[in-house]
Formats: C-alpha cells, sequence, structure tokens
C-alpha cells in the first residue's frame, strides 16, 4: 500500500487542491498576498489564485495549490466497514426474522428546531429519494414527534410507547446550538437510565458518525440520508443487541 | 409586469375555481367575524402608541391585555378599557400602560362618559393611521424617484443572528444586484405569544423580528437605496402566534413586504385554527392599509408533499388565499402568492413540469406579483450541483415572468448563507436572467405538448380538489390532511386559549377605521 497519500489533480502525487473563501480585506495587492500567505499556512504550495472579486471591503478568492502534506493510510485506525445496503423487503424480512416484532421508533426535531425537512424525510409515509419512509415499513412503528419538541417531551414519549430508538434531527447548528442540545438528550437520558435500553441516533445536514460517536450517539446520518439507511442500521442493531440478550 | 400568453388556459374553468375559493374564503370570514384574540388586541394597544417593557422585561402591550384577559373582560376590547383609562387618568395610553406595570388595575377604573371615551379611540385610531399613510407615502415617493429594479425581482436572505451584521451583507447583497433582503426570524420566534423589544444581537438561524430592528434595517437599505439609484425591499415573516403585531410594526417601520399565510401556521408550526384565521385577517387589513405586499406560503407544502404530485394543491391555496387577502382588503398587486422549483432533478423533463406549473400560475394570477421559491429539498452538500439546479430555477423564472425571485444558494443544504454564497447566487441569477430575457416573448408551447397538457391537469385536478374542499370547509379539509399531507385538527394547536368571543360591546376602532379605510364594510 501507499504510504503518502495526497489529494489526486490528474497526475499521482500532484496534490492538486481547491478552495475558496472570503477574506474582509478590500480587494487589492494586500488581500491577494494574504490569501496566499494563508494558503501557505494551510499546507499549500505553488499556490495560484485564479478568482478573486471585490465584494465591497472583502474579497472573494478561489484558489488551487498543492498539498504539502500526506497520510499514511496504514496509520489509520480500524473503521468499521460499511455494511451492504438492505432493500425494503430485506429490511421487513430481517426484522420478521431475527427480531419477531415491530421495531418502534419516536423521531422529532428537538430543542427550538423548527426544521423538520430531514425528519420527515426518514420518517413520513411519502420518503425521500424513491426511498419510502419509515412510517411504510410494515415492520417499524414509528411516532413522529414533529417540530421544537423538549429532550424530556421526547424521552417521555419513548418510554410511553416502549421504543427500540429515537431518532433526532438537528437542522439549525448556529452557534452550535445543536451539540448543547444533544449533549443535553444524552445527559438527559443518562440520568434516567434510559441510556442502554435506547438506540439514539441523530441525523441533520452537519451530522456525520464520528460526531455522532462523540457525542454519546449510537449512529449518526449526514446528508443524503434515506429512510432506507437509517432502516437497515435499525433493523441490525435491534437484531445484534437481542441476541446478545441486551 | 408583462403576462406572455405561452399557454392556453381555460378561463371559464379558472372562474369556477375563483368562485369555489371566494365560497371557503367566505365560511371562513363568518366565524373570524366573530371573534378577537391576544394578539389583535396587543395591536391595538401598540397603535395607541404603546411600547416598551415593565421592570421584569414583559412587553407593555402584554401587560395590559394579560390584565384585562385575566379580569375576564377582554371581550370588550382593549381600546375601551385603554380610553377608559386615558379618561379617568388624564394620561396618554403609554402613560396608563407603565402604571399598570406597577399596579393599576383598568377594569377596577370607574367606567367614563361614553362619549368622551369614544373621542379618545377616535384620536389615538386617527394618529396611528395617520402615521401609517405617511410611510406609505414615503415609500410610494421613493418608488417613483428610485424604481425598484427589474422583475424577476432578486431577493435574497441574511440570517446571522445580529442585526448590525445582518445589516452589512444587506448592503453588500443590495450593492451586488440584489432588489429585496429578507430578514429571516431566529428559529422558535414563530411560538412566542409576544413580540421581544429592542435591537437584538443574538438569534438561532435568523435574528429576532423587532420594532428596533426593522428601524435599523430599514434605514440602512435607505442608504444604500440612494447610493445604487434603487429602492431596495425589506421583508420580513408576519407569521406565527403574533401575527398582526408584527404587522403593525412593519406599518410603522416601512416594511415592503411581508411573509402572510392564511394556513402556514396551522399546518406548520401546530398553532390553532381559529387563532391563525383570526389573525391573518386582522394583519392583512393592515398590510393592506400600509401598501405591504405580502409573500403566501405554499412552497413550504412541497417540502413535505411531492411538487409533481401536489401540485394542484398549491395551486387551490393559492386561490383561497387569493379570496381571504380580497376579503381582507389586499389589491391584486398586493397578493405575492408562493410557489416553489422543487421537483425531483432526476425526473425525466422536470424542467417541462416546473415551467408548466409557474407559467400556469402566471396566466392564472396577471396581476399578483408572484413570488418563486428555490430548489430545498433535493439540495444536498454537494455545492457545484446545487449552483447548476439554481440555474435551471433562474431559467424557469425568466420564462415565466416571476416577479418576487427567491435565489437559491448553493450552500442550501449546508448553513445560512455566507457572504459569498449570496454573491454567486446574484451572480448566477444575473446571467441566466440577462441572457433569456425575452425568451418567454419568443416562444408559445405547443398545443398538443407536454407543457400545454400538464398545465390542463393542474387546472383540471384544481377544480375537483376545490370541490372537495368547498363540500368539507376548510377546517375539515385541513383536518383531512388535504394541504402538504399534514393533519390538523380543529379546536388542536397552539395558542387556542387567545381566541376570545367578542361581546356585544366589544369595540375595535382600528379594524373598524381599517375596514372603512379599505371599503370593505359588509
Amino acid at each position: 500500500m501507499v504510504s503518502a497519500l495526497k489529494p489526486y489533480g490528474d497526475t499521482w502525487g500532484d496534490g492538486q487542491m481547491q478552495l475558496s473563501f472570503t477574506l474582509p480585506l478590500p480587494a487589492g495587492p494586500k488581500a491577494q498576498e494574504a490569501a496566499k500567505r494563508l494558503a501557505g499556512k494551510m499546507g499549500l504550495d505553488n499556490v495560484q489564485i485564479v478568482h478573486t472579486k471585490d465584494l465591497n471591503g472583502f474579497t472573494f478568492f478561489i484558489l488551487y495549490g498543492s498539498c504539502r502534506h500526506s497520510i499514511d493510510p496504514s496509520e489509520l485506525p480500524e473503521l468499521p466497514e460499511e455494511e451492504a445496503a438492505l432493500s425494503f423487503e430485506e429490511i421487513n424480512a430481517l426484522i420478521e426474522e431475527r427480531v419477531g416484532r415491530k421495531i418502534v421508533v419516536v423521531g422529532a426535531c428537538t430543542g427550538t428546531d423548527a426544521h423538520t425537512v430531514g425528519l420527515d424525510a426518514i420518517m413520513n409515509m411519502k420518503g425521500y429519494k424513491g426511498e419510502y419512509g419509515l412510517e411504510r415499513y410494515p415492520m417499524f412503528e414509528t411516532y413522529n414527534l414533529g417540530s421544537q419538541v423538549p429532550n424530556e417531551e421526547l424521552l417521555q414519549k419513548a418510554v410511553e410507547v416502549g421504543a427500540d430508538a429515537v431518532l433526532v434531527s438537528q437542522v439549525v447548528t448556529q452557534r452550535d446550538i445543536h451539540i448543547k442540545n444533544l449533549t443535553e438528550l444524552v445527559e438527559l437520558a443518562e440520568a434516567e437510565g434510559l441510556r442502554p435500553k435506547l438506540i439514539m441516533v441523530v441525523g441533520g445536514p452537519r451530522i456525520d458518525r464520528v460526531l455522532a460517536a462523540e457525542l454519546g450517539f449510537d449512529a449518526g446520518f449526514g446528508p443524503g440520508t434515506t429512510a432506507r439507511d437509517v432502516a437497515g442500521f435499525l433493523a441490525r442493531e435491534v437484531a445484534r443487541r437481542m441476541e446478545r440478550g441486551e | 409586469m408583462v403576462v406572455n400568453e405561452l399557454l392556453k388556459v381555460d378561463q371559464s374553468k379558472v372562474a369556477r375555481a375563483r368562485e369555489l375559493a371566494e365560497r371557503i374564503a367566505r365560511d371562513i370570514q363568518r366565524e373570524v367575524d366573530q371573534v378577537t384574540t391576544v394578539s389583535i388586541e396587543r395591536t391595538v394597544a401598540r397603535l395607541f402608541g404603546i411600547d416598551g417593557t415593565n421592570s421584569e422585561g414583559v412587553p407593555l402591550p402584554n401587560v395590559v391585555v394579560d390584565q384585562v384577559a385575566a379580569a375576564n373582560q377582554l371581550h370588550r376590547g382593549i381600546a375601551f378599557w385603554l380610553a377608559n383609562a386615558v379618561v379617568a387618568l388624564g394620561k396618554t395610553p403609554q402613560e396608563v400602560a407603565e402604571s399598570c406595570g406597577e399596579g393599576l388595575s383598568l377594569c377596577d377604573l370607574e367606567i367614563q362618559d361614553p362619549l368622551r371615551v369614544k373621542q379618545v379611540m377616535d384620536e389615538y385610531t386617527d394618529s396611528a393611521l395617520t402615521a401609517i399613510r405617511r410611510q406609505r407615502q414615503i415609500r410610494e415617493e421613493l418608488k417613483d424617484k428610485l424604481g425598484i429594479g427589474r422583475e424577476p425581482l432578486k431577493y435574497v436572505i441574511v440570517a446571522s443572528g445580529n442585526i448590525f451584521e445582518d445589516v452589512k451583507q444587506a448592503q453588500a447583497a443590495a450593492r451586488y444586484g440584489a432588489d429585496i433582503i429578507a430578514v429571516i426570524r431566529t428559529t422558535a420566534q414563530s411560538l412566542l405569544d409576544y413580540v421581544p423589544y429592542g435591537t437584538t444581537t443574538e438569534g438561532y438561524g435568523g435574528t429576532y423580528a423587532t420594532q428596533a430592528n426593522f428601524r435599523v434595517m430599514r434605514q440602512a437599505l435607505d442608504e444604500v437605496s440612494v447610493e445604487l439609484g434603487r429602492y431596495i425591499q425589506l421583508v420580513n415573516y408576519c407569521s406565527g402566534l403574533c401575527m398582526p403585531e408584527i404587522a403593525a410594526m412593519g406599518a410603522l417601520e416601512r416594511l415592503d413586504m411581508m411573509l402572510n399565510d392564511a394556513m402556514y401556521g396551522i399546518l406548520f408550526r401546530d398553532i390553532n385554527m381559529d387563532r391563525t384565521f383570526a389573525d391573518q385577517h386582522s394583519s392583512r387589513m393592515l398590510n393592506a392599509y400600509a401598501g405591504i405586499i405580502i409573500n403566501t406560503g405554499e412552497d413550504n407544502y412541497l417540502t413535505t408533499a411531492d411538487a409533481y404530485e401536489q401540485a394542484h394543491t398549491v395551486l387551490a391555496s393559492n386561490f383561497i388565499n387569493e379570496q381571504l387577502g380580497l376579503l381582507a382588503g389586499l389589491d391584486h398587486w398586493q397578493l405575492g402568492l408562493g410557489h416553489a422549483f422543487e421537483m425531483d432533478p432526476k425526473m425525466p423533463n422536470g424542467f417541462l413540469y416546473e415551467v408548466a406549473m409557474a407559467q400556469t400560475l402566471r396566466q392564472v394570477f396577471p396581476d399578483s406579483p408572484l413570488k418563486y421559491m428555490p430548489p430545498t429539498k433535493y439540495m444536498t452538500g454537494d455545492v457545484f450541483m446545487g449552483h447548476v439546479q439554481n440555474a435551471m430555477f433562474n431559467l424557469a423564472s425568466v420564462l415565466t415572468g416571476q416577479s418576487i425571485h427567491l435565489l437559491g444558494m448553493l450552500t442550501e443544504a449546508i448553513h445560512t448563507p455566507h457572504l459569498s454564497d449570496r454573491i454567486l447566487s446574484l451572480e448566477n441569477a444575473q446571467y441566466v436572467m440577462d441572457n433569456a430575457r425575452d425568451l418567454g416573448r419568443e416562444i408559445i408551447f405547443r398545443p398538443d405538448g407536454l407543457i400545454q397538457r400538464r398545465s390542463e391537469e393542474i387546472v383540471d385536478k384544481t377544480l375537483a380538489f376545490l370541490e372537495e374542499i368547498a363540500a368539507l370547509g376548510l377546517k375539515g379539509a385541513i383536518g383531512a390532511g388535504y394541504f402538504a399531507e399534514i393533519k390538523r385538527p380543529p379546536g388542536g394547536g397552539k395558542g387556542r386559549e387567545g381566541v376570545i368571543r367578542k361581546g356585544l360591546d366589544y369595540v375595535n376602532p382600528i379594524m373598524d377605521a381599517l375596514r372603512r379605510e379599505l371599503g370593505r364594510e359588509n
């Protein structure tokens, strides 16, 4: 395996990267030099500013450069391989066979978040990108609590309906309000002794698995996720937990 | 605006749809006329000049209305209790409200001579309406002198949370060609049953709508309007639990447009129906009188429902919003009816169906400034693809002669727009619209073609849909999930406790005067 992995433009090892940003400086030689030096500090050589635009006191840049840094793939930690995606039918069949009952899911946009687009795409009948939502799966029982649900209320509902999993959608991420909100949910679940019994899943445009894991969630789903991705994960996870006798 | 007749639209079907929508709207209006709400009453208090907060930070309009509501006397109207106190104490309404914050009880004052009370009500009503008329006149003069840009008007949002940052971004956007600036509200403001006070620098996903923030932004846009020789219009959100209060604030601070939908709050914020229908009516009368253009929210339906399958629900709702708007005294030029470019980009001929919808709406509402919303549902983190999707949207808009064009951002699915996102988006729109400027004057669609047939299908489905709604009643239809695939039962929802049946002795001199001035007396 190669030991010095670099971005690939059109030649092995060229390290080519494209970058765009705005500096709060009026356009001119000073702004150009500032952008070049900044790119240098970011690890780019042979910086080429290909486009600048004066934005009245600000300057927008598009630039290319060759990345000095590299990654040794053999030093990467073990990361779980992506499991093969299951189809709608396979997911239902897996639940019938290995779980033997419906999987109960409660979903909400928590805190002050009023944006239900993501949650609805995953939970509602209609789904998203031609993939039916969880509500359409015969082996899922779903409760979509909608927007601006307090964390307490979400957990209360989860207990009330005996949920296997909670799905939290966070779209608004300004000033990292989602981090505060999600941390509070996990802490609350722990304080109530619910955490081991619940599969906790978070989704949103700024969410990925690493962030989700850091915050104490079992899974995180980012942009482009469809209900089938979430359904497949939940089916396998509930089955695994049952088989381990948890 | 120029409407090119690219399609054949069956005018007898359109007339029938309007008739049904009018019937649906009148049924709602009969109920609206029976009630008032805490927010309508707070609007009267505001227009009588009450502003500021008590020592605990509670806005004074809430202090006076809550006090009278707690005494079960709101069915007479806050105007009566305020005017009665003005006569009894020889103070202004503002001084009366301040005293209420310090223990004065309005309903314990002796009832004064009704003629004197009426005189006081008339006096404060006159001065409120005069202030609104003055702002309307200033706007008209500025628009005449500077012009407003060319349709489709380019509309961008600012949403930093800090009104002073918003100002910088709004001015930068205007200098790069934006015609309209909307200050997005902080998330969750729609469910506050009061309007925050003063300038604000903290918000989530947007900036608080306050009267002081309105003033700061309007002033900044006036500066840049003069600099550019183009009147830049300002938009905010006349929605949620404080619809009419925000309308009053906007009228006094010269906002130019307001998001102001008759059903949005019910469907997307789970606000009680009776509350929303009553509030939308009063807020629209104020917007009508202030010369403000409203924007309706049908585009939102397509974020939950499919744009191809549910196109007719958008058109049907446009008809209903139009009729409810006309009942509130809005003129056609003030009805920015909403729709959106939300079809799945993978759908073969999706662009043709988008054009069919946009052109149909253009011809059905020839005198209204249609508000066209960009793709959001199928925007991903792929900003390059997103930029292309927005270019297709820009083309559909200029081709079909849309009026209010909300610019799509390439980072739509990622964050509230960065400074450069807005500029890239303005350049995209500028390029496409200039390049295809007169395309709509050059073509007509084949009479047996896909676009014509799709248009007919939308109109036919809309008509059938309106027939069903007319039979069920609008409240029943919303309860059954007719719009956006969301069900909201009558009697449910937030803010229901703020709906009060009017007493026989109810007075609302502001709304009465508006009705008179708008020629809406029945």
